[in-house]
């Protein structure tokens, strides 16, 4: 078993809304491995986002972190000072964001806006950095970088300014990349292209990825390992060929169900009723209880752990062998 | 005897000018809708979806081509002229909340849709949006709800209600799961197809996510750069895909795989799509596609007949 890379140990983040709390992230424990591609997959506001980005310090004001560590090779990002996360994010582990238009400066050169990454955390030399930003436009499949050097984002498709994010995330050759939801906002074709173009640099750097998606498709074709999010808990984590051949939460199972593919005209629709929940109180009882057609008298009114069912699958349900049981 | 089409578009076309341009939204689009039918029109963003929807609808005007709704030419027909054809013809959008005045509570919202066309007396408006929250699977104490207290599955309820709230023959639904959850796009695609059941309602379906169209629809158009470059019933395109840019689309949908061991290859169509300003000579496809030939560059394909209803526009296709 690889060594981790991160590891992820009962993280807490509630936010404050004034008249209430909202508790986002309620005790979410895993690691990444060196070189591993975890899919971090769960539906709006199941907490993908929060967990990730509070562990790199990137919440908003009124989050706070109530409990948890989250060490990246051995050391607690939380407990670092502003400056040393500063260090470590964009050039250690890359971040990649969903909409690359909030995070790309619309004043500034492409161009430069890659050198600068690796300008300021002493990656590179102005030189070296200016050949290696056009390079990397080159391997993003960017063509004439020279030219484009010099152009602004309003002046690429969403596809290429995604391109670009990339290209800055990859700069200073991270060990880590959080790629939280890099595109949910293209089209399936411009989606290929920029999936083959993380596949291939995570082959070529032995790099490791987290991928936040809520697309079933792009977790179990991408990643090596799955966790399915829910109202900021971990309904269920397991290998990729695990989650495709035996999932055994009934969310993730509700879940699958609900995806229509090609083919399926014929089919009959069982949509999960309800929708999920934003908690205002720390979790008590199973958080899908409401929703779950297999749900007891216990669900309501105990928490279930999550625990290792087989090995390598971990699942937080009271009845997670029977369900599986069913399911077969 | 087959009766009319409740909807015939014909030849129709869409030039916008932007900044002394000339940029083809929508190039002679033509197809015929029954009543009680799904035509899904589905292409990347871009690709004149929307706006061959607002055509329909006469939110835009055409340059070119007509449309006829139920046995009447509308496409010249005056604002005036249009309003009392407005009842039939509503649509749903990808955003229900950028479409709702965000001071007014859902039971205003709704019954205001009913208030503008003149429909029953204030009570008998009520009554009816306490029927169609219920019909569309919402409590009725969401009336007194502002559009911000509601998730997006709970406005796309809201959405569909007020559109139904004028009891339309045609619903152009223009994205209307594409921001939801799939627990939730599930939900509205079931209701969507009970009340078309119900009551008889003829739906453009608008998506970029083709299962869904397919699941969906009786006929379907696949557009690129503002065209159609195939269509036919959704059986038989879907079964027989034939133009390369549909096999393209498809062949880039990442499905779940039975097993870890049966994963897609991550492989990718080149390029990206042209600029409408100045689109490619001959076939708009040409730049992109795996199987161009020096005719595809030069000259632009017709539309040729590949099954009884089934058309594809490409030179390979016979
Ligand atoms: N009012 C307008 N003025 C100028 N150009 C427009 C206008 N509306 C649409 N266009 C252009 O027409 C083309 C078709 O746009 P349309 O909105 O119909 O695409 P779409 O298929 O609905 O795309 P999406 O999937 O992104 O919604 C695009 O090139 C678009 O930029
Ligand atoms: N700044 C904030 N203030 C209040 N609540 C927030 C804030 N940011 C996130 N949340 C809440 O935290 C939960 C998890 O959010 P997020 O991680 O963004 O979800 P996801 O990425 O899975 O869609 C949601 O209930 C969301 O509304
Ligand atoms: S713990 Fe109970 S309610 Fe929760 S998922 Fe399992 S069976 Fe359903
Ligand atoms: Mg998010
Ligand atoms: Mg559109």
């Amino acid at each position: 078993m690889a060594e981790a890379l991160l590891a992820i140990d009962d993280l807490r983040v509630q936010f404050d809304r004034g008249e209430d709390e909202v508790f986002a992230v309620n005790g979410v424990s895993f690691s990444i491995a060196e070189g591993e591609a975890l899919g971090i997959v769960g539906e709006s506001g199941s907490g993908k986002s929060v967990t990730l980005m509070s562990a790199l310090g990137l919440i908003r004001e009124n989050g706070k972190i109530m409990a948890g560590t989250a060490k990246f090779q051995g050391h607690d990002l939380l407990k670092m000072r502003p400056r040393q996360l500063e260090d470590i994010r964009g050039r250690d582990i890359g971040v990649i964001f969903q909409d690359p238009m909030t995070s790309l400066n619309p004043v500034m050169r492409i161009g430069d806006q890659i050198m600068e990454s690796m300008l300021t955390h002493q990656y590179a030399g102005r030189r070296e950095a200016f050949e290696r930003t056009l390079q990397l436009l080159h391997e993003m499949g960017i063509p004439e970088p020279k030219a484009r050097f010099r152009n602004y984002p309003h002046e690429f498709s969403g596809g290429m300014r995604q391109r670009i994010m990339i290209a800055i995330a990859l700069a200073c050759e991270p060990q880590l990349l959080i790629a939280d939801e890099p595109t949910t906002a293209l089209d399936v074709t411009v989606q290929m292209q920029i999936l083959a173009l993380l596949q291939e640099q995570r082959r070529k750097k032995q790099m490791s990825i987290a991928m936040i998606t809520h697309d079933f498709g792009v977790a179990t074709n991408f990643c090596d390992r799955i966790i399915v999010l829910y109202a900021g808990q971990i309904m269920e984590m397991a290998d990729t060929r695990q989650f495709l051949l035996q999932p055994a939460h009934p969310y993730t199972m509700g879940l699958k169900n609900s995806i229509i593919e090609i083919g399926q005209r014929d089919r009959q629709l069982s949509p999960i009723p309800g929708m999920a929940p934003t908690l205002t109180e720390p979790p008590k009882s199973c958080s899908f209880a409401s929703r779950c057609p297999f749900a007891t008298e216990r669900c309501r009114s105990e928490l279930p752990a999550l625990r290792e069912i087989s090995p390598n699958h971990h699942v937080a349900c009271h009845r997670a062998e029977e369900v599986l049981a069913h399911a077969i | 005897m087959p009766s009319s089409p409740l909807l015939q578009v014909e030849e129709v076309s869409k030039r916008f000018r932007v900044q002394g341009r000339e940029l083809h939204a929508v190039e002679k689009v033509s197809f015929q809708l029954d009543a009680g039918k799904t035509m899904g029109l589905v292409g990347e963003s871009g690709s004149g979806k929307s706006t061959l929807g607002r055509l329909v609808l006469r939110l835009l005007d055409a340059n070119e081509g007509r449309i006829v709704f139920n046995g009447q030419d509308i496409t010249k027909l005056s604002p005036k002229q249009m309003r009392p054809l407005r009842r039939d013809m509503q649509i749903i959008f990808q955003d229900p909340q950028a479409s709702m005045s965000p001071r007014m509570t859902i039971g205003a919202a709704i019954e205001d849709a009913m208030a503008i066309h003149n429909i029953g007396t204030k009570a008998e408006r009520q009554k009816r949006v306490d029927e169609l929250l219920e019909r569309v699977g919402l409590s009725t104490v969401v009336k007194y709800a502002f559009p911000h207290e509601l998730s997006g599955g709970q406005l796309q309820r809201v959405g569909i209600a007020r559109a139904l709230s004028l009891n339309p023959k045609l619903v152009i639904c223009d994205e209307p799961i594409s921001a939801l959850d799939v627990s939730i796009q599930v939900q509205v695609i079931q209701l969507l197809q009970e009340l078309q059941k119900d009551f008889n309602l003829t739906y453009i379906f608008i998506s970029h996510n083709l299962a869904v169209v397919e699941y969906l629809s009786d006929q379907v158009a696949v557009l690129y750069l503002g065209e159609v470059v195939e269509q036919g019933p959704a059986e038989e395109l879907f079964a027989n895909p034939t133009h390369p840019y549909t096999q393209v689309l498809l062949q880039s949908i990442l499905k779940m795989p039975e097993d870890a061991d049966k994963r897609q290859a991550l492989t990718s169509i080149q390029g990206e799509i042209p600029s409408p300003f100045n689109p490619p000579s001959g076939c708009t496809f040409h730049p992109r596609c795996p199987f161009a030939t020096d005719v595809c560059r030069q000259k632009k394909p017709e539309r040729k007949l590949v099954g009884s209803q089934h058309s594809v526009t490409c030179h390979l296709a016979n």
